[in-house]
């Protein structure tokens, strides 16, 4: 625990430190990139261009090695994953476009065979002379174990400027989100758009190989773009939510990861923005599922008060216990089931505005108006007070009701 | 084609094929209603499936692993249909959210207990052992096939992989009208009242069926490509279902022996000493057959559109 906390607060070392604020900011490259790609519908996308960089990074190691290099320069991996990436890509989008195949077989055809074709050449590395303690087998899940200031420079780096392009980008790519057809009328490109999207991806992708590995990445990209949008309508605070939830995922997970052994690095950043995902689900305003249960429970028990009130004006028998409950509750009846006064005042309320909406059913075509009567709107949320008065004086004089 | 072959190529030739073609039956369907991406999602959760199997029975059994990886197939359908519709999330992101971080946990789980005494590990399930899979006790060539003593020691994984395949065979037989139906006009097979939805979740519980029982011999790489390639290859050659299906399961049986010979000889044929991927070599053979369809097939294009276009 304390050595968690100690990796928290960025005293776990120098390396440790650079690992964690290097997650933050390629978390929040993620989140950003994610939320266009989620608005956009093409999430899974992703899932394909992470599998596709497996056989870059196997070519670009067995080039460096046959250059006489010594093949693990992860710049030299990480630009042979993203030509690799780029071509599963444009194989994804030319599938999908010049073939009758819908979009997501083509996802799954490049998925399943770039990967397939990646895990052959691992193969053929690890039968090499040089290649045995390669470690390629790392850029499946991440690791943060060995990692060179280098490296980490490269993921910080890289994930600040995914996110400088995101902001100079984000007005182009919000409006062919929502609407590719406008933004096209208006002049915007939206295939261009479309690419820096991708090409946006991809980079995090990239960056985040060594780090998250080539199976979860994807994870990052969806994860916290799915989860901010339960928080909010607008997008650009889903946009920035995504971005924050991405970057505290990655930099608690690095540091909880640095603290513990068997802790990789990639499964636990994805867990903690699963279980931030698990908690929005859960607690969210509105979209969450207690929201959801109360709002529920908050309509059952006004159906419930007003079908109460109507048998007080009645004067029937009430034997439902959760209309019993509920009226005693609100002090509308007494514990013996007889009305209280202010019970009968809401009781002869509610049955003049049913008799006010007979009238204002006579008097109005307009259905739009008389049509949102579910008996549980008041019916001074639909008519002005002057047409409540003009009802009220076609009704006549109060009659006493029973009870 | 003596001794060696029987004793080291025959059975993973068979279990490769046996598990391709138990997988392109039910991704046929599943390529025609456009839920390819359930079979990516159901062969990531059978990881924490058999973690967790392991963890509770302590044993590498094929019965618990089996169990387990169906049970979180399962898990991993309900969870993603529960997302879609209390979230109203897309089906997409539901799916991709709920694959990834019980791939996640099963990672962890891995990491986090002690299984250096039993074969499982990522890699195993991602690529599979098909090398290992051999009949040591054919020694006498073709002749093993008929002694009842070798035939004993066939690798369990074969006869096991060989019952799901003809399970899945004769479920596309017998739900083979239904199924047509509920693929091509949801709306018409409700009408004649057909169970739209009991179709859709039983052909996703026998896609699971086939990534489990698949998956335990051949790696999840194999799982993923055959529930698409060969039929994605088949769709682009022809219009007629059946013969799409029949395709299919070509597509794949080509892919598996060709992918395992290549893999196995090729390196060999080339003056290399050690084989490669058998696994990885079967994917990439299927998705060039599914290259080569999409230059080539016939109805390749989508109905409607010309050729320039």
């Amino acid at each position: 625990m304390a050595g968690f906390l100690d990796a928290l607060l960025l005293q776990a070392g120098y390396n440790a430190a650079l690992v964690a604020i290097g997650a933050a900011l390629l978390g929040f490259a993620a989140g950003t990139a994610g939320t266009f790609l989620f608005l956009r519908k093409r999430a899974l996308v992703s899932d394909a261009v992470a599998h596709a960089t497996l056989p870059g990074v196997g070519l670009a190691f067995i080039v460096m090695v046959s250059l006489g290099g010594e093949g693990r320069s992860l710049a030299g991996l990480l630009l042979g994953s993203a030509l690799s990436a780029f071509a599963g890509l444009w194989l994804v989008e030319w599938i999908a476009r010049a073939t009758r195949l819908s979009e997501d077989a083509a996802i799954g055809a490049v998925l399943s065979v770039f990967f397939g074709l990646g895990v052959v050449l691992l193969t053929v590395i690890q039968s090499l002379d040089r290649g045995r303690q390669a470690g390629l087998e790392d850029f499946l899940l991440g690791s943060t174990a060995g990692m060179l200031l280098q490296d980490a420079l490269i993921i910080a780096g890289g994930g600040a400027a995914v996110v400088a392009v995101i902001w100079a980008l984000r007005r182009p790519m919000t409006l062919v989100a929502f609407d590719p057809g406008y933004a096209a009328a208006i002049g915007i490109d939206t295939r261009r758009v479309d690419l820096a999207m991708m090409a946006l991806v991809m980079a995090v992708t990239v960056i985040g190989l060594k780090l998250v590995g080539l199976i979860l990445i994807v994870a990052l990209l969806i994860i916290p773009a799915v989860t901010a949008r339960f928080w909010t309508d607008r997008v650009e605070r889903v946009l920035w939510t995504a971005g924050l939830l991405g970057a505290a995922a990655g930099y608690v997970g690095a540091a909880l990861s640095a603290s513990a052994p068997d802790m990789p690095t990639g499964p636990i950043i994805v867990l903690i923005a699963a279980g931030l995902f698990a908690l929005s689900l859960l607690c969210a305003p509105r979209r969450g599922v207690l929201a959801a249960i109360l709002a529920r429970r908050r309509f059952q028990a006004r159906v419930h008060r007003r079908q109460g009130l109507l048998a007080l004006t009645r004067a029937e028998p009430i034997h439902d216990p959760v209309t019993l409950r509920i009226l005693r509750r609100e002090g509308l009846i007494r514990a013996d089931g007889v009305a209280t006064d202010k019970g009968r005042a809401q009781a002869a309320k509610i049955a003049r505005d049913e008799r006010r909406w007979d009238i204002a059913r006579e008097v109005h075509q307009d259905t739009s108006l008389t049509g949102r009567y579910d008996g549980l709107t008041p019916i001074e949320e639909v008519f002005a007070p002057d047409e409540i008065a003009d009802f009220d004086a076609r009704l006549g004089p109060p009659q006493p009701v029973g009870g | 084609m003596g001794a060696e072959f029987v004793q080291f190529s025959l059975t993973p030739i068979l279990i490769g094929t046996l598990a391709a073609i138990a997988c392109a039956l039910p991704g046929n369907f599943l390529i025609l209603r456009r839920q390819a991406l359930i079979g990516d999602a159901i062969s990531h959760v059978v990881l924490p499936g058999i973690v967790v199997a392991f963890l509770l029975t302590g044993t590498v059994a094929a019965l618990p692993m089996l169990l387990g990886a169906g049970a979180a197939a399962l898990l991993a359908v309900v969870l993603i249909e529960a997302i879609r519709r209390v979230g109203r999330i897309e089906p997409g992101a539901a799916m991709g959210v709920v694959f990834t971080a019980l791939f996640a946990g099963g990672v962890l789980l891995l990491e986090q207990s002690d299984t250096s005494r039993v074969h499982l590990d990522v890699e195993h399930a991602l690529m599979g052992n098909l090398e290992t899979l051999i009949w040591l006790r054919a020694g006498e060539g073709w002749a093993s096939l008929a002694d009842p003593v070798a035939l004993a020691h066939l690798p369990p994984e074969l006869p096991r992989m060989a019952v799901a395949a003809a399970l899945i065979a004769a479920l596309t037989v017998i739900f083979w009208r239904p199924l047509k139906l509920s693929t091509f006009d949801e709306g018409f097979a409700r009408a004649i009242g057909l169970p739209v939805s009991a179709i859709g979740l039983g052909l996703v519980i026998t896609a699971a069926v086939a990534a489990v029982a698949a998956f335990d011999a051949v790696g999840s790489i194999i799982v993923i490509a055959m529930f698409i390639c060969p039929p994605a290859a088949a769709r682009l050659m022809t219009n007629s279902l059946a013969r799409q299906v029949w395709l299919s399961v070509g597509f794949a049986t080509l892919s598996a022996v060709l992918g395992y010979v290549l893999a196995g000889y090729g390196p060999l044929w080339l003056g290399y000493a050690n084989a490669v991927s058998a696994a990885g070599m079967i994917a990439t053979v299927s998705g060039v057959i599914l290259g080569v369809a999409c230059l080539i097939g016939p109805h390749r294009r989508r109905v409607g559109v010309a050729a320039g276009a």
